[in-house]
């Protein structure tokens, strides 16, 4: 599928791109247009051909069929040394032999910037990403979050029209990684600079990205606003990665005014949003926060279990048809948790119901 | 209990070849280093006198002298020799050092499916005598053998360049017989070269060119020193290659140890030129523990 054209003219297009490795098709058709100073993520799990997308745009692999063009010129056939995007590696690949300062300097040779210029840059990206100081320090003299910091100076030294990071904080520890999250979004906003971010990790898609691209098995399968795929998901693949998810087996009822649909499940009918065939296999996707618990007018289960995470209580629900319902609530709750064993109404409301394909 | 005499076996071992097949001959040849020769059997004296007692050994003692030494050190001909073959080893090195860090970088940039192919054609030379290879060199090289016969059909030269027994004979010999032990240290650092440092400085606008000698070549400084000592050790004190291919002219510490100890059976002669030779090797190894101890320091101390 092609996504939505941003307003202006794309800054980074790629044009049904696809890379194979042997029999294995690791981009398969891939098309997308990215907006200047937009940060886009390309959110999948590990081996669905992210990473591969983005070793395309560098340069480091060639596609077996397509175009990648940056501002309207095409990159394709350009070896990365010639390329005017730059990345952010996941393993940083920073130089152990040379020192912070080299590091970061290391692209500005060939710029044609005087040694007093080339200087100053250094000095400019070591404040951007607070590193003063530590410009005579060996790389692994270095705490995980100083060498991503230099990572990414030494990734934005050439001023790149676009900057490719690959897993940027993969190799942090989670309260690091948030607080990083931040300033790299920080960062961003201030260069101006087109941020294309390969992750595995919905939450930092969702932290980081204007737009997210779903990656399966190198296909885009969706693209579009976090909201947009956690609420309105193209199919059970993207509910599923964005967050915990119950998927209702059904049967569609025919069309109806008004956008909503009735699906015969096991449970019962479900009034819920989307588009297909009367008649069709589809599931009925509801995310656990909107389930209502205790309701008037619910569906009938018992409590199996309940588990307190502090800002949520998260339960299981065993439907009458044997299948289980996850539903999750907010703390502090105004009404008291039933107890585990006690019977419950789960009720559905149909703004939360989405229909997807089976 | 087994645990502790297994321990003690993983290092006792060691320790038990090194004295026995290295201390023990060593001590062997400075002893007659400090002998006279002798028209006897062992051809030097003094002999240890096991049953003289504590008087023997004193007489034994008495006996020894510099003698050897002082010759070593007043004679030209030992002072050129050493000299000449610290000259050889190093201008081979050097050569050996410019082949081999291209050939090792082509191969560890091979396809994963060409490396070990190309590894045992490095090796595959091993297979034949060395004294065979060198031997065959002789052939190329001579007069009218295979290099001057192709190089004249080819009108590049009027009459056959005298390479065999020459200065350039040696260090072809010395060039080819050392390269795998210069080409494969040199690979084996190379090939573990983390490829995302080559990608990224092509992606930080390096060719291949910079990128060789920025990151390539400075990361495989430890591989290029490991190969040079072990290539630049041995040449020191090669024998056949300059006897094969150098003429009668050529002087290297090999020959004249040869000459002193099969033609003169002049042992104790021979054995301080043994130990010279030992000292000329043990020096340029202590100079790289050293440097190597400096940098590791350097890199400790850097930014603290």
């Amino acid at each position: 599928m092609h996504a939505p054209l941003p307003p202006s003219a794309p800054l980074l297009s790629l044009e049904r791109i696809t890379k194979r490795f042997g029999p294995h098709t690791a981009v398969d058709g891939v098309s997308l247009d990215l907006a200047a100073g937009e940060v886009f993520c390309l959110l999948g799990p590990s081996g669905c051909g992210k990473s591969t997308l983005l070793r395309l745009v560098a340069g480091f692999e060639a596609p077996d069929a397509g175009a990648i063009r940056l501002d309207g010129a095409d990159l394709t056939a350009l070896p990365p040394h010639r390329r005017p995007v730059n990345m952010m590696f996941q393993s940083y690949a920073l130089f152990p032999h040379m020192s912070v300062a080299a590091n970061v300097g290391y692209g500005l040779k060939g710029l044609s910037l005087s040694r007093r210029q080339a200087a100053e840059r250094v000095e400019n990206l070591m404040k951007l990403v607070r590193l003063e100081g530590f410009e005579a320090r060996n790389p692994d003299k270095l705490s995980g979050g100083q060498r991503q910091r230099v990572a990414l100076a030494r990734a934005l030294a050439r001023e790149p029209k676009l900057l490719l990071l690959d897993e940027p904080l993969g190799a942090l520890d989670r309260t690091l990684r948030e607080e990083t999250q931040g300033e790299l979004r920080a960062i961003q906003r201030r260069l101006g600079t087109g941020f294309v971010v390969v992750t595995h990790d919905p939450a930092e898609a969702m932290a980081l990205a204007d737009r997210i691209g779903v990656i399966e098995r190198g296909r885009l399968v969706q693209v579009g606003p976090a909201r947009d795929l956690y609420e309105r998901p193209a199919n059970r693949f993207v509910a599923g990665l964005l967050g915990d998810v119950n998927l209702i087996e059904g049967r569609l009822g025919p069309d109806e005014p008004g956008g909503l649909r009735t699906v015969e499940t096991a449970l019962g009918p479900i009034r819920a949003s989307g588009e297909g065939a009367a008649g069709a296999a589809v599931v009925v996707a509801v995310r656990p926060e909107r389930l209502g618990l205790g309701g008037a007018g619910g569906l009938p289960g018992t409590l199996l279990e309940q588990t307190f995470l502090g800002d949520r209580i998260r339960s299981r629900i065993a439907m009458a048809d044997g299948s289980v319902l996850r539903a999750s609530a907010a703390l502090p709750m105004t009404e008291p948790m039933p107890n585990v064993g006690a019977a419950v109404t789960v009720a559905i409301p149909a703004d939360a119901a989405r229909v997807l394909p089976a | 209990m087994s645990g502790r005499f297994a321990r003690l076996l993983v290092r006792g071992l060691p320790l038990v070849w090194l004295v026995l097949f290295f201390l023990v001959p060593f001590a062997v040849t400075l002893k007659i280093s400090f002998s006279s020769p002798a028209t006897a059997q062992p051809p030097y004296l003094p002999v240890i006198d096991w049953q003289g007692g504590l008087e023997g050994w004193r007489e034994f003692l008495e006996a020894l002298d510099f003698q050897n030494y002082r010759m070593i050190v007043e004679d030209a001909l030992y002072r050129d020799a050493a000299l000449s073959s610290l000259g050889y080893a190093g201008l081979a090195t050097a050569i050996l050092a410019l082949i081999g860090t291209p050939t090792a970088y082509a191969m560890a940039r091979a396809s994963a499916r060409w490396q070990p192919i190309l590894v045992a054609l490095v090796i595959v030379p091993f297979w034949t005598s060395f004294l065979i290879r060198v031997y065959a060199w002789i052939a190329i090289l001579k007069p009218e053998g295979l290099l001057n016969g192709a190089l004249t059909k080819l009108g590049l030269i009027a009459s056959p360049l005298p390479i065999l027994d020459s200065p350039t004979g040696v260090l072809v010999g010395l060039t080819y017989a050392y390269l795998p032990f210069m080409v494969l240290p040199l690979y084996a650092v190379m090939s573990r070269l983390d490829p995302t440092l080559l990608e990224a400085a092509a992606d930080l606008g390096a060719g291949r060119m910079r990128a060789f000698f920025t990151l390539t070549l400075p990361l495989a400084l430890p591989g290029l020193a490991a190969g040079a000592l072990l290539c630049f050790i041995p040449m020191v004190g090669e024998f056949i290659i300059p006897d094969l291919l150098g003429g009668s002219d050529t002087l290297m510490l090999g020959r004249v140890l040869w000459s002193e100890f099969f033609s003169n059976r002049d042992w104790p002669l021979a054995s301080a030129v043994a130990v010279l030779l030992l000292i000329l090797i043990v020096g340029p190894v202590v100079l790289f523990r050293e440097a190597e101890m400096r940098r590791e320091e350097a890199a400790e101390g850097r930014g603290r």
